[in-house]
């Protein structure tokens, strides 16, 4: 707008030659202020995470031993160097529990729905409702459906379990694998559902023996991101699974998690169990950001 | 002959097939929809025999005493807690954000883009709670120290505004640390919407704004954001979705304390944290309990209406 005024300006006066450089130093130097602006900006963002990343090597790398990874939850040691240190295998076991049943239920649902909103309701209205109400829940806080899960599950199953953490996570994982998989199979070109249907191959299996194989590593994608986001969430475990103190394969119990064991302890006051939890911290964004950079590497293949 | 009396047997195996199929998939579809009726039926019936019991009351009352016998819940904290830190969190993260997507379109050198582009998306992907410990264990000491101390004493004599830096508490933990934890967290969804909207303007409209003599601020300002400005405001209602809804990063650095925040430096609570901090150990089917859920529900349909306003606005866009 204001580019647009000052360029009709200076076409309507072309002889005011000291007026029109005065105003091209000022667009001049707004434009750099702005420049400068942008610079600081990025810079800022880029500080913020590498704060987050120092912070997070500085103080959980020298809490990383093996102990971390063969014990479960000791008491704190008051700072006595003989006594027993704690670890947290049974929060890595029961994240990975919980977390791989979140993944297991969800993602043939995900891929369903995806493959709904792709191949058969494109621009269909109860199409367009799913899209939509896929998407709000990506975003949806995930506490509720912790709320959710616990009127759901936990009440009638008379108290925190494994299951109910594993569905509480499937929620979350179905509108992630339901976005990949409908962008993906959207990107094969129709001739190649054409040449499936015109060899008389039904559409299902058109979908399935082709179209999956064509959007495999988009597919994968998505579901590796959709583990490394449930990997992190600890709102809804906190009102599904609650935690546990030792190492346990029973779904039907209270199960750990790493994100519940690591706000549990960061939360303890005590040093010692500060310190786990920063071990905690550092292996589970290691374990995030590089699922999502092997995420993205797959996908930048494929295009 | 014998071909024919083979093709329409698997012909109606595979539209057989085909049915099921289809039904499958449709059915999943309704499911996605079931369930997020499911979520708000069962956060509404949860949240019934406090909404009986209080009445409109719930939403205006300060007032949350869980101890047995005089108990009374009130979710006005809660509920101004949750919008003030968002609201501040935008105010805070948006020129930033902005500036981010404007570098990462226009002035950053091509090979800078992708590495700088991919590090503000990873930035999204850290899980909440390593803001949480972050925030905790380093900006709340920072805040403490080196911006509530000399900001307090410079500003806080200021007339009119100067409460708002006035505060008793020292402990760190407050809606300023809470509001600005939110917006380091949204930054990155909010730079990546805008920069994903700015690039889809046609080039030639700023190749066409260059060629009159316009700076690459002129071409921002006159060409790219009255082209892009309704996906920029979907962008940013979709960092207030996350921000309203945020838990645990809030819950760690907010100070969990039931009153209203009248300075910066106080410290309050959200919707999200006091469900947190305080569902494991409520009664089940308790008044308290009820009360929860049904601060869940008032948090379900703020961030539904922010949510889908920022669906609405983002459409028009993702489909050209």
């Amino acid at each position: 707008m204001s580019a647009t005024t000052d360029l009709h300006a200076i076409a309507m006066r072309p002889r005011d030659e000291s007026a029109r450089r005065a105003r091209g130093r000022r667009r001049h130097l707004v434009d750099q202020a702005v420049r400068l602006f942008c610079l600081i900006a990025t810079a800022i963002g880029v500080f913020f995470l590498a704060s987050i990343l120092v912070t997070l090597i500085w103080r959980g790398a020298p809490a990383i031993d093996l102990t971390v990874f063969i014990t479960d939850f000791r008491p704190t040691t008051y700072g006595e160097p003989d006594a027993e240190k704690g670890g947290l295998l049974h929060a890595i076991l029961g994240s990975f529990v919980q977390a791989g049943m979140g993944v297991a239920v969800g993602t043939p649902i995900g891929i369903l729905v995806g493959t709904y909103l792709s191949e058969y309701a494109r621009q269909t209205a109860l199409g367009n409702a799913v899209r939509f109400v896929s998407d709000v829940l990506l975003s949806a806080p995930s506490i509720l459906v912790g709320l959710f899960i616990y009127q759901l599950v936990v009440l009638p199953m008379g108290g925190f379990s494994g299951i109910a953490g594993g569905l509480a996570l499937s929620i979350i994982v179905i509108p992630v694998v339901v976005r990949t998989t409908e962008d993906m199979l959207t990107l094969i070109p129709n001739t190649l559902r054409e040449a499936v249907v015109a060899l008389g191959a039904p559409k299902w299996k058109m979908i399935t023996l082709v179209a999956y194989r064509a959007a495999l590593s988009g597919m994968v994608t998505g579901i590796l991101l959709a583990f490394a986001r449930i990997a992190g969430e600890t709102a809804p475990l906190l009102l599904t699974s609650f935690g546990n103190n030792v190492v346990t394969w029973d779904m039907s119990k209270a199960m750990a998690s790493l994100p519940v064991t690591i706000y549990q302890q960061a939360n303890s006051g005590f040093p010692d169990l500060i310190q786990i939890a920063w071990a905690g911290a550092l292996m589970i964004t290691t374990g995030v950001l590089l699922v999502n950079i092997i995420a993205r590497t797959l996908l930048r293949k494929r295009i | 002959m014998k071909s024919s009396a083979i093709a329409p047997a698997r012909r109606s195996s595979g539209s057989f097939g085909d049915i099921v199929f289809e039904w499958l998939c449709r059915g999943a579809g309704v499911f996605v929809l079931l369930l997020l009726g499911g979520i708000i039926v069962t956060l509404f019936i949860g949240g019934l025999p406090a909404f009986r019991q209080f009445g409109l009351d719930f939403l205006t009352s300060t007032r949350w005493d869980p101890v047995e016998g005089r108990e009374q819940f009130g979710g006005a904290v809660a509920i101004v807690g949750t919008v003030m830190s968002s609201i501040l969190a935008i105010i805070l993260a948006v020129p930033v954000a902005f500036g981010i997507a404007f570098f990462l379109t226009e002035l950053a050198p091509p090979w800078l883009r992708r590495p700088m582009g991919t590090a503000i998306e990873l930035l999204a992907a850290v899980p909440s709670i390593i803001f949480g410990m972050w925030g905790l264990f380093v900006l709340v000491p920072f805040i403490q120290r080196n911006i509530q101390l000399p900001f307090g004493d410079a500003l806080g004599t200021l007339p009119l505004v100067g409460f708002l830096f006035q505060s008793t508490n020292f402990a760190g933990t407050s809606i300023f640390a809470a509001s600005l934890v939110l917006a380091i967290m949204i930054l990155p969804f909010i730079a990546a919407t805008m920069r994903d909207v700015f690039e889809q303007v046609p080039p030639v409209y700023k190749e066409s704004a260059y060629g009159l003599g316009a700076t690459r601020w002129e071409v921002m300002g006159g060409v790219v954001i009255p082209y892009t400005r309704i996906s920029v405001v979907g962008g940013i209602m979709l960092g207030l979705g996350r921000a309203l809804g945020e838990t645990m990063a809030v819950t760690f650095v907010i100070g969990n304390a039931n009153r209203i925040a009248t300075s910066f430096f106080d410290p309050t609570t959200t919707i999200a944290s006091v469900i947190a901090m305080e569902f494991p150990e409520s009664l089940a089917g308790g008044l308290q309990q009820s009360s929860l859920f049904a601060l869940g529900f008032l948090l379900f349909l703020i961030s539904f209406i922010v949510l889908a306003s920022s669906r609405y606005l983002l459409r028009p866009r993702l489909k050209g």
